[in-house]
């Protein structure tokens, strides 16, 4: 048992927790004492005796599961153990609840905890819709409401679509550039089990007095400023998932800009590694933003400052401009890397190569300049300076012409194409392109300001966000994650059971967000515990699509459980791809690669007699090396 | 692929966006029109909604058409055309989209422009929300209301005030919509010409009363309002006597009737004698005949201090011994007293 505790793992983590909450408690207590304040006494919205270990503790858990030791020892002039790759790879599933450092298996714990509060996310979804099936009161009351879609957004944004992709991206980034592993592996362990920190965080507001938090994932000052405790761990599970999310940012792009094989230049890269570069850009520079706004709620809440408290001279609105100011990026940080799956699904599962490579990669770029420029659209009837609304409608608009061109090139590539429409992935893909045209189209329409005035904060809103995150996010998640299934467990999913997963899906995502359009221009509100009798059709409606929509991710639970366990052995390249991660075996060696390969080629070169992508140690010598060609050159 | 075949798809997105077009520009998407400002809204929807179909039309044939020209049967294991590109085409698809969301820029700004011009003539409200109540004064005639009456035909310009947190001004079938913010004022025009009776809604989460926080709008002819007003006036110059008349005890009530409407308080308690029907909070008729005059006083300035079993704690604002006077309090409570009294 003491052994137990000692070595670095689960039992020390939960001990640290408890230690790190201990001591902050402590920390306040004598504080207290020493300052003369009554100690036990609670302010109505501080809370320090549960705000200052809600942050104490998740650190004590993180040091006892090991994300430390090493710097520490490091930094104590201690023995350390350089490189004994003694945290590199799993053996069994117990090593997945550990410290490791092998992006392979980062990877994993990041796409199965973030599906894990996919899951709850999505549970809370269907509360909801329970509850507004009908108007009036039945399933929660509208304290218990305004707590679920908090939740539900805080969920899935910062703990599932951000992460997830990140996850992906952490599993497949280094094979296909043809490095061993990420620049910073101990720092990538530490980012992802910041996440859980956040996830954990923002569900224990459930259990506190005043409930979840439930001022919207948006907690717009004063109403958060002003919240329950619930909102206090909202604000500190924002702190993790930010600092987890920017640790990975700069990961990446260290990985992508050093660790590049000889010979992969930039217009050799995957679209998927260019995809990840610009989400990383966004990554490191606007998550501060919301990193530092959160905190300014904190203070104004724990501290009792006053940034965005009216009468004491703060300025409400500059609320919005910061928490803008990220989550605008944000919505591209969680769009861009789908866009990049896209590519590679489209181009590998229908035998082409990207049609217009070049413009793909500078699109990218083009967004990532762009959405710093378009944050205030979310802002034309929020009462701020009225004249940045018209240089912030032209940008916002603007950013269609990049995302467009995404979407003709792949339109592009699939013309005479050799289609292989029964692949799950590459359903999900085509079905993707359907539903994200659908939530870029009422994006536009919600750029333009006098549209905009008469169906911002209402169910349009919602529908639109639904269309651009579930039918683009979400649907790009599901095409990533059958495509590189077989190659992250080394199995084959069953085919049959994801096409019902997709028609399940596509089917209730249509029914319950298409109406969700039509009620919100005839005016229903957005976030809302119950709404005028006109609307209570459709609701039920909406809602019943829903169910379907929440049972055929038990489909897609079903499959990828049953398929990992007892799925046939998966070949190393199933799809005939030409990216470096099918060259090596499912699942890949633990250190990748035994040599590095040479890139030789662009990526997609399907169809060109000869070409090649990269060369795979062993093969070196016997293969003669062909031409180089360069994605987007003519022939 | 021959020129035939790519004017037939041609031929084919034209078709679709005409089909589209049609049929969604037939339905009122947005509801009934209800101000000049609403044609203009609904204009712009139009021209977008044929742009959309057009846009639209392209993506669906050309995914239909590759879907099913280009499907591969089981087995094929030969690839594609290596088409890497086609210079003219990246830039018509980058140069015609620019065009088109510029066009969409530039004739939003028209309109934006349209809609928030100010007119002469027109009436001045101002609106004041809190948690969960609105109310709306006329300071030309010196009425304060909690329903919003306009006149038709007249532009209206609402200079509006917030109390605790973010509200925002919505009547759908106007189509205009302005925050209410702490600390600032904020304005938005409106010019109403349908007569009628319309829902003034909040659409910015505003806490727990959010979704039933809503207030009647009136439309009707100039002379009705004036008519209105008048008698608005008339009742609440009696209400306020400026020197020390003595008040009756009924005049009393009436006070602190208008001190439970406008505070909010019926926004979300439930009191047969001010009318109220809501169920956020604790039904009053329930809850206070138990309870002392010392008791309610304290339950209103600080409400987490006794509560209610079935409520959580802080759904109630914590600043109405801010907000209310001493002496309004003291109406207020006894008013409360006396209303539950009446109904044992």
């Amino acid at each position: 048992m003491a052994a137990a505790l000692k070595k670095p793992g689960m039992p020390r983590a939960l001990l640290g927790a408890l230690v790190g909450g201990a001591l902050g408690f402590g920390l306040v207590v004598a504080l207290r004492a020493i300052s003369g304040l009554p100690i036990f006494q609670t302010e109505a919205t501080g809370y320090p005796h549960v705000v200052v270990p809600g942050i104490s503790a998740p650190f004590g858990f993180l040091i006892g599961l090991g994300c430390f030791d090493y710097w520490f020892r490091w930094a104590a002039g201690a023995p350390t153990v350089p490189e004994d790759h003694s945290q590199h790879g799993a053996r069994s599933w117990h090593d997945y609840f550990k410290f490791n450092t092998d992006h392979k298996v980062i990877g994993i714990q990041y796409i199965v905890t973030s599906f894990f509060f996919f899951f709850v996310g999505g549970a809370i979804a269907m509360v909801m819709r329970a509850e507004l099936a009908q108007p009036g009161t039945q399933v929660v009351d509208p304290s218990t409401f305004n707590g679920l879609f908090s939740t539900h957004a805080a969920l899935m944004i910062f703990v599932f679509v951000i992460p997830i992709f990140a996850g992906i991206a952490n599993y497949v980034l280094p094979l296909m550039i043809g490095a061993p592993d990420m620049a910073f592996p101990r720092l990538n362990g530490l980012s992802f089990w910041m996440l859980p920190m956040a996830g954990i965080l923002f569900l224990t507001s459930f259990f506190v007095p005043g409930g979840a938090f439930d001022a919207g994932w948006t907690g717009y000052a004063p109403l958060s400023t002003g919240a329950p405790l619930g909102q206090s761990f909202f604000n500190l599970g924002v702190q993790f998932a930010g600092a987890s999310s920017v640790a990975t940012a700069l990961n990446f792009l260290v990985t992508i800009i050093t660790m590049r094989a000889p010979g992969m230049n930039f217009w050799r890269l995957p679209l998927l590694v260019w995809a990840n570069l610009s989400t990383s850009l966004l990554v490191v520079a606007a998550t501060p933003f919301i990193a530092g706004v959160q905190f300014m709620v904190l203070f104004d809440r724990a501290l009792g400052t006053n940034f965005f408290q009216s009468d004491a001279g703060g300025d409400v609105v500059a609320y919005q401009h910061i928490f803008w100011f990220y989550s605008h990026p944000a919505v591209y940080i969680m769009m861009l890397p789908g866009f990049g799956i896209i590519s590679e699904v489209i181009s590998t599962h229908s035998r082409k190569p990207i049609f217009g490579y070049r413009l793909m990669a500078l699109a990218l770029i083009g967004i990532v300049i762009l959405s710093y420029t378009v944050w205030a659209h979310h802002m034309f009837v929020s009462g701020m300076f009225s004249w940045l609304r018209i240089p912030m409608m032209i940008t916002t608009l603007l950013i269609a012409v990049p995302t467009g061109i995404k979407i003709f090139s792949w339109l592009g590539t699939l013309f005479g194409s050799v289609l292989h429409l029964y692949s799950t992935a590459m359903l999900f893909a085509l079905g993707f392109i359907v539903t994200f045209v659908m939530g870029g189209i009422s994006g536009v329409m919600l750029g333009m300001v006098p549209l905009d005035i008469h169906v911002s904060d209402t169910y349009f809103v919602v529908a639109h966000i639904h269309f651009v995150l579930f039918g683009g996010s979400v649907f790009t998640i599901f095409a990533g994650i059958y495509h590189w299934f077989p190659k992250m467990t080394g199995r084959m999913y069953d085919e049959k059971l994801g096409r019902v997963h997709f028609w399940l899906t596509s089917v209730g995502m249509m029914g319950a967000f298409v109406p969700m359009h039509w009620i919100g221009m005839e005016g229903m509100p957005r976030r809302v515990a119950d709404y005028s009798a006109q609307f209570g059709d459709w609701n039920l409606v909406i809602s019943c699509f829903a169910f379907l929509l929440g049972a055929a991710q038990l489909v897609f639970l079903y499959n990828m459980i049953v398929s990992w366990r007892f799925g046939p052995r998966a070949p190393a390249n199933p799809w005939r791809a030409k990216t470096i991660e099918w060259q090596v075996s499912s699942p890949p060696p633990i250190f990748n690669f035994p040599e590095v390969p040479r890139v030789v080629g662009g990526p997609y070169e399907f169809g060109v007699p000869g070409a090649r992508h990269a060369i795979m140690p062993g093969e070196g010598a016997e293969v003669r090396e062909p031409e180089p060609t360069i994605a987007g050159t003519r022939t | 692929m021959t020129r035939a075949t790519l004017a037939r798809l041609f031929a084919a997105m034209l078709v679709l966006t005409v089909v589209i077009s049609v049929v969604m520009v037939q339905i009122d998407w947005n509801g009934t029109a209800g101000s000049e400002e609403a044609d203009d809204i609904d204009r712009l929807l139009d021209v977008m909604i044929v742009l959309s179909a057009f846009v639209y039309s392209i993506v669906l044939v050309m995914l239909g058409y590759s879907i099913w020209r280009y499907r591969a049967k089981p087995g094929d294991e030969s690839d594609g055309e290596p088409i890497h590109g086609n210079t003219r085409l990246e830039i018509a698809w980058t140069v015609i989209p620019t065009v088109i969301v510029l066009f969409g820029a530039a004739y939003s700004w028209v309109i934006l422009d349209d809609i928030e011009a100010r007119q002469p003539d027109r009436l001045q409200v101002d609106v004041t929300a809190q948690q969960f109540a609105w109310k709306f004064e006329y300071p030309d005639a010196d009425v304060t209301s909690t329903e919003l009456h306009v006149p038709v035909d007249r532009q209206v310009e609402f200079s509006m005030q917030a109390l605790d947190v973010i509200h925002s001004f919505w009547v759908p079938e106007w189509r205009v919509k302005k925050d209410l913010v702490p600390g600032l004022t904020t304005h938005v025009v409106a010019t109403p010409d349908r007569e009628g009776s319309y829902s003034l809604i909040c659409t910015e989460l505003c806490g727990i009363g959010h979704s039933t926080m809503r207030a009647p709008v009136v439309v009707e002819s100039q002379d009705d309002f004036d008519a209105w007003l008048a008698k608005q006036a008339k009742a609440q110059g009696g209400k306020q006597p400026g020197g020390g008349a003595v008040e009756e005890p009924s005049q009393e009530a009436q006070q602190g009737e208008s001190i439970f409407t406008e505070q909010g308080c019926s926004g979300c308690h439930t009191l047969a004698a001010a009318g109220s029907t809501a169920d956020i909070g604790p039904n009053l008729d329930e809850v206070l005949p138990k309870r002392s005059a010392a008791e309610i006083h304290q339950s209103i300035i600080d409400p987490n201090a006794q509560i209610s079993p079935g409520f959580g704690a802080s759904i109630m604002p914590q600043e109405f011994g801010d907000s209310l006077s001493d002496k309004q309090l003291d109406t207020l409570v006894d008013y409360l007293m006396s209303s539950v009294q009446g109904g044992k």
